[in-house]
């Protein structure tokens, strides 16, 4: 799960990991009073929250030096559709800001802990190329990362977080400060059941402290259920609703471009059917997992989700039955195409015990159904119908 | 021949009195594997379908000399599951459970390691053997006895592969699903170095999907070990950056991990990489024939060779005699 800078802010600062003071404002009168009444000073920053970075950069973050400015920046960057590199070309509304007291800014630096698949170790790593993007980074100049692994008895140690702090070429106070940074991040990290915990920058302000400029924190799915509060930050502007719509329905669905909906049993079994469709010359209008029972509810489910994306001009529906029996998977097909009164063409590819039989159900039916042998039959058949 | 899971196969089911438990141990038992023993905390002294049902893994090794787990139990409970089999002296542990926490895992992973336990999972279809032992909830009449091992990241995909190999009449010596958690026991290269050293198998078929480099991994170890064909495929090609396809573990993310570069390695490593899943039965019959082709003209080149050997003596002794 994603959330918002503010509220990684939020959780950092109850680990007394070091930000800079600010509040969320849902409206331009609230941008004001947090920073005239709640922060004071006379430099603001006032930042989109909006899952997804490059925010900077799209004009979404911007500083402010009077009460005046802390205003109508507000009310340009709230509402206004935000445009990144990770965005996508559609960009995101922006709905919520980010007011924070402006800070000094020494050096910047990255730093970001992540489980390492490789080692199955989580590490943390640390660049003195702050500011940028990471990838970048270690695409083009690697040796500019600098990393440490974390054993997992053990968790990350004082020499771990000293040794980073002297490649960050901190010395005295500024050293202390980042060494109490980083182990208060792996603190976080471990803590909340982070995927992800990336600080970019992380800087050095000219008086000596180590602080958070930028967060953003990415939460392990299967690890939500013991931390309720944090569940509690997701927010569902943030998601696709038909995303939202299908998780509803405990079905895993992914929106994409192209016109044929698919609807399969099993992840991997989904993508490779994406995968195929493509190559048979059409384009996946979705992803779309149904789990391993396909009766009539879920297939109706499915079929509501696939059909309310307008784009979708035929669906291919590809099961492979394994313990579950075709012609019960075929039945609930065929009640709940009648139960949405599908219209659109269907591919139907079932697979496992009494496949035939099943086919023959379908073929029977009296509905727009077309009959698939195989994989490849299924996906020819579909992109066949679109060229009609 | 096969590998992890064969006849002597004793397995304990961890969970077989809960619903998915209960399900596949019924499944399981039909398929001829012999599931000696259930354990579920505070049900022991029970029976399931005539199977004894134990408190404790310990119990269930004691007296009914299991030697392999396979566990049922809800994700946070599951690690602990693991935990108690590897300290109950199991060397193969088959978690299906979807959902349990990476940092979990992470913890579970480095403690069995240290005590040479195979573990397989978590959130996987589990092992067979066809015609031998079934540790897991894959659709048993798909599979025939044969000579391919299959390892997948997947489950049903992984069921396409097999339904392919039974149609051509190769069968499979072992299929293992090794799950598709960003944190799992065994990884592609584990189970294709046992199935390099099996003399069962004949050929690997490979199933990787986005995300993570296990595939990169196996594919230097093949280029560097594995003289036998492996056939592989990537599922998600067509799959967005940055979003998580069903698998926790399928994620594009900071450019890394896409099917390309997954399916570049594994072509440099001289895998056959397909591209369409429905060609993965076909183009592993097409691999073993080219590679008997290859050997039996040599066999012939050799036999002709001792053929002409024969001729020049016989000459030489023809000369002689004049």
């Amino acid at each position: 799960m994603k959330i918002h800078e503010y509220q990684a802010k939020e959780i950092l600062r109850k680990f007394k990991v070091a930000v800079p003071n600010g509040k969320v404002a849902f409206t331009p009168e609230e941008a004001v009073d947090i920073a005239q009444n709640y922060l004071g000073g006379n430099l603001w920053v006032v930042k989109a929250q909006i899952h997804a970075g490059g925010r900077g950069k799209g004009g979404g973050v911007k500083v402010a030096k009077s009460i005046d400015e802390v205003r109508s920046l507000s009310n340009e960057i709230l509402g206004m559709n935000l445009i990144t590199h990770q965005t996508g070309p559609e960009g995101k509304i922006v709905k919520r800001l980010l007011i924070e007291q402006g800070v000094n800014i020494e050096r910047e630096f990255y730093v970001g802990i992540t489980l390492d698949r490789a080692i199955s170790k989580n590490v943390i790593m640390v660049s003195t190329e702050g500011g940028v993007e990471i990838e970048k980074v270690a695409a083009e100049s690697p040796e500019k990362i600098i990393k440490e692994t974390i054993e997992p008895d053990l968790g990350l140690q004082q020499f771990q977080a000293r040794n980073l702090a002297y490649a960050l070429g901190l010395s005295g106070l500024q050293h202390r400060n980042a060494v109490k940074f980083l182990l208060g991040l792996y603190e976080v990290y471990i803590a909340s059941d982070c995927s992800l915990a990336e600080i970019n920058p992380l800087v050095l302000t000219k008086e000596g402290d180590v602080i958070a400029l930028d967060a953003k924190m990415n939460f392990d799915d299967n690890a939500l259920y013991r931390h309720p509060d944090i569940a509690d930050y997701r927010d569902l502007n943030e998601e696709d609703p038909l995303e939202i719509e299908a998780s509803k329905y405990s079905l895993n669905y992914i929106k994409l471009d192209g016109n044929v909906g698919c609807m399969v049993n099993g992840a991997g079994l989904a993508m490779a059917t994406m995968d195929i469709i493509k190559l048979a010359g059409g384009e996946p209008a979705n992803f779309l997992d149904v789990g391993g029972g396909a009766n009539k509810i879920t297939v109706a489910n499915g079929f509501k989700i696939i059909l309310s994306d307008p784009n979708v001009k035929a669906i291919l529906i590809n099961i492979f039955g394994g313990i579950v029996r075709c012609d019960r998977v075929a039945q609930g097909v065929i009640d709940a195409t009648k139960e949405i009164n599908v219209t659109i063409p269907i591919v139907v590819r079932l697979e496992g015990t009494n496949a035939e039989e099943a086919g023959v159900l379908l073929s029977e039916s009296g509905l727009n159904f077309e009959v698939a042998s195989t994989l490849k039959d299924a996906a020819e058949k579909v992109t066949a119908i679109l060229k009609n | 021949m096969s590998i992890l899971a064969d006849k002597k196969t004793r397995l304990v089911v961890q969970g077989i009195t809960g619903g998915e438990g209960s399900f596949h141990s019924q499944q399981m038992i039909e398929y001829g594997t012999q599931v000696v023993a259930g354990v579920t905390p505070g049900k022991g002294g029970t029976t399931f379908q005539g199977v004894p049902v134990f408190n404790t893994v310990v119990e269930a090794v004691n007296e009914k000399k299991a030697n392999a787990s396979i566990i049922f139990v809800p994700p946070a409970f599951a690690a602990d599951a693991i935990l108690e089999a590897a300290s109950a002296g199991l060397k193969l542990i088959v978690c299906i459970t979807e959902g349990i926490p990476a940092a979990d895992m992470v913890k579970v992973y480095h403690a069995i390691k240290k005590n040479n336990v195979v573990m397989i999972g978590p959130n996987c279809p589990g092992v067979i053997s066809p015609g031998k032992a079934k540790l897991g909830i894959m659709p048993g009449f798909i599979h025939k006895a044969g000579k391919i091992g299959v390892v997948s990241r997947s489950g049903t995909l992984t069921y396409e592969a097999v339904k392919q190999l039974t149609d051509v009449n190769l069968g499979q010596s072992t299929c293992v699903g090794i799950g598709g958690d960003p944190v799992i026991g065994s990884r592609f290269v584990d189970i294709i170095k046992m199935f390099n050293d099996d003399p069962g198998t004949e050929g690997i078929i490979m199933i990787g999907e986005i995300g993570g480099t296990a595939e990169e991994e196996a594919a230097s170890f093949i280029k560097k070990n594995v003289k036998k064909p492996v056939v592989g495929f990537i599922a998600g090609r067509t799959a967005p950056a940055g979003r998580r396809m069903g698998h926790a573990g399928a994620i594009i993310s900071g450019g890394k991990g896409t099917a390309a570069e997954k399916m570049e390695a594994m072509r440099k490593a001289g895998i056959k990489v397909v591209e369409s899943p429905a060609e993965l039965g076909s183009t592993m019959l097409k691999a073993l024939e080219a590679l008997k082709k290859k050997q039996s003209p040599a066999k012939a080149k050799s036999k002709a060779s001792a053929k002409k050997i024969v001729v020049k003596k016989k000459s030489k002794k023809i000369i002689k005699k004049k």
